[in-house]
């Protein structure tokens, strides 16, 4: 593993992401509050840029306890979207929300004197 | 070819994906896996293009002139529709809201020494690494549904002169199924009639979506010309949410995954029950975009009601799905979720022969040639054969030698090289 430094944290809004290239690999680096998730910019599905989509709210729908439907509404999860068909993954735990073993590669990433630096495959 | 300038080198960042990017760019990942493909022959049997940025090129090539009026008039309306169209902007949902952006546009630059569609569809072929495009218009897949059968003729009028006159000369790779005007048989005639001779002209498509017994007897002469013309006959599918049936579904997703397969299984059901084989036994039909999974399913129906009720079948001589083993399929959208079950539909189309790699570029739901080399249980041939050399036969492309492959043993040289016998070359 080799350490790789991408960025500056600052330069990601909260909530937002990048999407970096180096050494032939992609990675797309998620900021959520002070934390910082990395994931493979290769969608499980078919192989697409899934990091280069754009981030998505997770639409639940709402029942009453009589288990009507009181319609759709945002959970306040956010979902990164594969541009090429749509399969979506939660920025934090890379996971496909039908599907657990449909998942996201993650790389460790961490903040360190305000630069984002990811461990990568040598 | 890409002519843009090289790659940057050290840490550098990726674009989010917009109406704006570049189908190079945005198939970038697809271009790495196609360059494994070099060798191969890939033929793709159903692609796209959006008909509606050219619209008033192609109503322009209407030939009746009071139709033609009254389609530009749309032209100074406020966001110019496409007049005559019947399709519903509003209710166009495939982009997921925003999530897929080459559904709702392919909005990059492109130059202007040619025409925007033929760079387009170059651009898809070269980054898929594709031989030969089939390109198929799309808000017209749902034209059948229109209630002017006279409009849907001089809109399918139009759309074959621009794409066969104007737009397949200028890349011999694009390839085109004629739109027949189904609603107006003598119409579709002409259409046939008009087109036969043209070499890129590989097929004739029928858009499923429609309320038409295929089986009618308005639809003989047509058949007829179809057959002698040697090329085959497709059902396209599509969905309406208009239809009484498919309003009982809420979701895009439930009325999409639904429709395209429900007006083939009904075609499908009229064609083989009513002796369509039969009465025109060198007519090929093409089944295109209804995936796989009805297929097997439609075969056992048939089979097993066939067999109980044969008096009602009397022009059919085999089991209906004897018949049907003998169509064309294209692959996508590829259900392979459960592999044994694909692998099953495989054996039951007889895919090694039966079975079209199709994309449906640029479709939220496209297909790439991945979904066809990653599959455990083909073997090289029958890979080669489903991405391309099966369209090859079907459609009377000329393959270069280099993408034939291992050329076949046959059964008298497998039994031999199963025995270690080396046969030798002349024989």
């Amino acid at each position: 593993m080799a350490d790789v430094k991408v960025g500056r944290f600052d330069d990601i809004a909260d909530g937002a992401h990048r999407v970096y290239a180096t050494s032939g690999r992609e990675v797309g680096v998620f900021r959520v509050g002070a934390k910082v998730y990395a994931w493979e910019n290769h969608c499980p599905h078919a192989g697409g840029p899934v990091c280069q989509g754009r981030i998505f709210g997770r639409i639940g729908e709402e029942l009453t306890e009589d288990k009507r439907s009181l319609g759709m509404f945002y959970t306040g999860q956010k979902h990164i979207v594969c541009p090429w068909h749509g399969f979506e993954f939660d920025v934090e735990t890379g996971r496909h929300p039908g599907d657990e073993a449909t998942r996201l590669k993650g790389f460790p990433a961490e903040v360190r004197d305000g630069d984002i630096w990811l461990k990568l495959p040598g | 070819m890409d002519d843009r300038t090289s790659v940057p080198t050290g840490v550098f960042e990726l674009p989010t994906v917009d109406t704006l990017t570049d189908t190079r760019d945005l198939l970038a990942h697809a271009t790495k896996e196609a360059e494994k493909l070099n060798d191969y022959f890939v033929v793709d049997s159903d692609g796209h293009l959006s008909e509606f940025p050219f619209w008033q090129e192609i109503i322009g090539r209407m030939d009746n002139k009071v139709y033609r009026d009254m389609a530009k008039s749309f032209k100074d309306r406020p966001g110019s529709p496409p007049g005559l169209s019947n399709a519903t902007p509003g209710m166009l949902y495939q982009d997921m809201f925003g999530r897929i952006p080459h559904q709702q546009r392919l909005g990059e630059k492109t130059p202007s020494s040619q025409h925007p569609m033929v760079t387009l569809t170059q651009r898809a072929m070269d980054t898929m690494g594709l031989d030969y495009m089939v390109t198929l218009p799309t808000p017209m897949l749902v034209l059948g549904m229109h209630p002017q059968p006279e409009i849907e003729a001089a809109i399918g009028q139009a759309f074959n002169a621009w794409m066969c006159e104007d737009m397949l000369p200028h890349e011999k790779r694009m390839i085109n199924m004629i739109y027949l005007p189904f609603n107006d048989p003598e119409a579709a005639l002409r259409e046939v009639e008009k087109h036969a001779a043209n070499p890129q002209v590989v097929g004739y498509m029928v858009t499923s979506t429609r309320y038409r017994p295929v089986h009618h007897d308005c639809y003989m002469k047509l058949y007829a010309a179809i057959e002698a013309s040697g090329k085959p006959i497709s059902f396209h599918s599509g969905f309406h949410w208009g239809d009484e049936s498919m309003k009982q579904c809420n979701r895009f997703l439930s009325m999409h995954a639904i429709s395209f397969v429900y007006y083939n299984i009904i075609h499908m059901t009229n064609w083989v029950i009513n002796g369509i084989p039969e009465r025109f036994p060198k007519l090929k039909s093409m089944w295109v975009e209804s995936g796989l999974a009805w297929v097997p399913f439609v075969m056992q129906r048939l089979d097993s009601e066939y067999m109980m009720r044969t008096s009602e079948a009397p022009l059919l001589k085999r089991k209906p799905s004897e018949y049907m083993r003998e169509m064309y399929y294209t692959t996508q959208p590829m259900e392979r979720d459960n592999l044994e079950l694909l692998e099953a539909t495989f054996k039951a189309i007889n895919a090694e022969t039966q079975l079209l790699f199709a994309t449906d570029w640029p479709h939220w739901d496209f297909d790439l040639p991945n979904s066809i080399t990653q599959l455990p249980f083909l073997n090289e041939q029958q890979k080669r054969n489903i991405l391309g050399l099966n369209a090859a036969k079907l459609f009377n492309l000329k393959v270069p030698e280099h993408k034939l492959g291992k050329p076949s043993l046959g059964p008298v040289g497998e039994a031999a090289a199963a025995q270690g016998i080396t046969l030798s070359k002349g024989r």
